[in-house]
């Protein structure tokens, strides 16, 4: 690779993953696996369901943002406010992001790593620390970013710095373009099917596209692959730079793995064999061919999150239902990641289709994702998600069943009323 | 004073742990710890007693970033965990809470939940009955800053992190 040679790489000679060479950069010297760090992070993200933690931690430490414009403040979990606790929460962030000066997302704007994507806040090869578990989607443009709770986000933010373990690398590689039908959505589950739900633990998972694929999956669809590599427990979910990411931002040119870098384990998963995937009740890396669940009942389909709410996911599903409904007794939520999505949905004539097959429309951000407010599920419903998780309780009832799908799937389950089979879903 | 022993399976997820429709700011400061395990094991919160020992199988804690949900633990007055392996970012926020996470395969599997033991924290001593296990301490820069009390702790008082 002629980007990595004719330079002394971060390594100082000796091969690095892109976690590695990523950290090194930040660290000031080559280092590799196990070693601890304490490291400058160039952002740190923070949102409504936590920011009062974070402002009880500040206030704690007497502290105010070390960088204010280093900070992001989203409100997505809980958008609009469900109860009054909730709006008096957002109420003290807003007013917190106010007198800090911290980059502020209110109500409505979207989920907050679509929003830091679209706001051009995450660049490749920065570190993101968030205080969302699915901060590893900034992996899609070769950002580290790693989720973390309320109190190692106040300390980012206080400090400006965190600490972590420089983590080995898990490659994956993806070869092949997806057969019609078939998304990134269907490869991340079973990426994390086979990784298992702590086959990357403490690992950074390394994607490299390749035959096709570095074309076939654009931004969008890395963001849904870089997502889900949390769902095996990675600490980051980097995507080798390649494709659509090379047009649309600087990619600097140390930001590649090394072509000896040391890997724990790699996974090779060929694209175009794959078929649509389903993440079967109570875990996400129980991980089936959907055709397997064929014809098995559903109540309620809700079509988006920071995994699957974009509008390339929200054309998916309009595709499906052009010109016809959904099955009665379904309800159908189609949850916009962003007001931008939305937008452009509305231009495009998505939402249009969505709403005329019988779909809801919520506000932009979580939706029901983790069960708290805009369509919760009731005891022993079945949900097919486009979400990341589906353990017991997620969306409601801790009786309730919830499917993983791609938006196709889902959209193909809201127009039968069931989960749907080779034929329908090849 | 012996603690009771709460064993939990492999895989137990910080939705099992505090589901999200109980998060603080949804139900209050107040009350969101008595919502812990309320779908998993609903008697929990009301019967643990301060000291007691979470005992969890392998890939403890994973899931949600959610602090909340060894916060609430810690409001019960939870000071400890034993398990085989943790996701990290609950063992993080275990860390910076100030609950000593112990990793010991062994120790998970001789112990049974309701076991009555005596866990001597600062030794790393774990006694039921007669049998005495032996629990390895944290690494240094984590020790450093569990015996400031906590992450937290540490950052306010020196400035910076352990090791910086």
């Amino acid at each position: 690779m002629s980007l990595t040679t004719n330079r002394q790489p971060p390594g100082a000679g000796r091969p690095q993953t892109l976690a590695e060479k990523i950290l090194s950069r930040k660290a000031g010297r080559p280092v590799f696996p196990g070693e601890l760090v304490v490291v400058e992070v160039d952002h740190a993200m923070t949102i409504d369901s936590i920011v009062p933690t974070v402002i009880a931690r500040l206030e704690y430490l007497g502290k105010d943002p070390f960088d204010p414009r280093r900070v992001s403040l989203v409100f997505d979990h809980v958008a609009p406010p469900a109860n009054v606790n909730v709006a008096n929460a957002q109420k003290q962030g807003r007013e917190w992001a106010r007198r800090t000066g911290v980059n502020f997302f209110e109500v409505g704007r979207g989920v907050c790593h679509q929003v830091l994507v679209e706001e051009g806040i995450a660049k490749p090869g920065m570190l993101i620390v968030g205080s969302d578990s699915h901060s590893t989607t900034y992996g899609a443009l070769a950002a580290f970013g790693t989720g973390m709770g309320a109190t190692d986000i106040a300390l980012a933010i206080a400090t400006g710095k965190t600490w972590l373990k420089v983590p080995e690398s898990v490659k994956v590689v993806m070869r092949g373009r997806p057969r019609p039908g078939v998304f990134a959505k269907d490869a991340a589950l079973e990426m994390v099917g086979r990784l298992g739900a702590d086959g990357a633990t403490y690992m950074a998972v390394e994607i490299h596209l390749e035959d096709g694929a570095e074309e076939a999956f654009g931004l969008s669809e890395r963001m849904t692959l870089a997502n889900l590599t949390m769902e095996a427990g990675a600490k980051a979910g980097l995507v080798v730079p390649s494709g659509e990411i090379l047009e649309r931002y600087p990619v600097p040119e140390w930001l590649y793995p090394d072509p000896n870098a040391r890997y724990a384990k790699t996974l090779e998963i060929d694209l175009t064999e794959l078929t649509p995937r389903l993440s079967v009740p109570f875990y996400v890396d129980n991980v089936h061919p959907a055709a397997a669940f064929a014809g098995t009942e559903v109540d309620f389909v809700f079509i988006g999150t920071c995994t699957n709410g974009r509008i390339e996911d929200l054309r998916a599903a309009a595709e499906v239902l052009k010109g016809k409904r959904i099955a009665d007794g379904v309800r159908m939520l189609v949850v916009p990641a962003s007001s931008e999505v939305l937008k452009q949905a509305m231009e495009e004539g998505v939402l249009q289709t969505l709403i005329e097959a019988g779909a809801t429309i919520g506000t932009p951000g979580c939706g029901p994702c983790m069960g708290r407010h805009m369509g919760v599920a009731a005891d022993g419903e079945r949900v097919v998600s486009t979400a990341n998780r589906n353990f017991r309780g997620r969306m409601g009832s801790a009786s309730a069943e919830v499917y993983l799908a791609s938006p196709r799937t889902a959209a193909l389950a809201a127009l039968t009323g069931r989960i749907p089979g080779e034929e329908e879903n090849p | 004073m012996t603690a009771r022993v709460w064993k939990f399976d492999d895989d137990i997820n910080t939705d099992d742990i505090l589901p999200g429709k109980y998060a603080p700011f949804m139900v209050g400061e107040d009350r969101f710890h008595t919502f812990a395990f309320a779908h998993l094991r609903p008697e929990f919160a009301r019967e643990v007693k301060p000291g007691d020992l979470l005992v969890f199988g392998k890939n403890a804690g994973l899931g949600s970033s959610r602090e909340y949900a060894p916060e609430a633990l810690k409001k019960l007055g939870i000071r400890a965990t034993i398990a085989k392996s943790y996701a990290r970012i609950f063992f993080r926020n275990l860390v910076n809470l100030g609950i000593v996470p112990f990793v010991s395969e062994e120790v998970v599997d001789a112990l049974a939940d309701g076991d009555e033991v005596l866990l001597d924290l600062e030794a790393g001593r774990l006694y039921r009955g007669n049998e005495v296990f032996t629990l390895t301490p944290p690494p240094a820069f984590l020790l450093e800053a569990l015996k400031a009390g906590s992450m937290l702790e540490y950052v306010k008082r020196h400035g910076r992190f352990p090791a910086e």
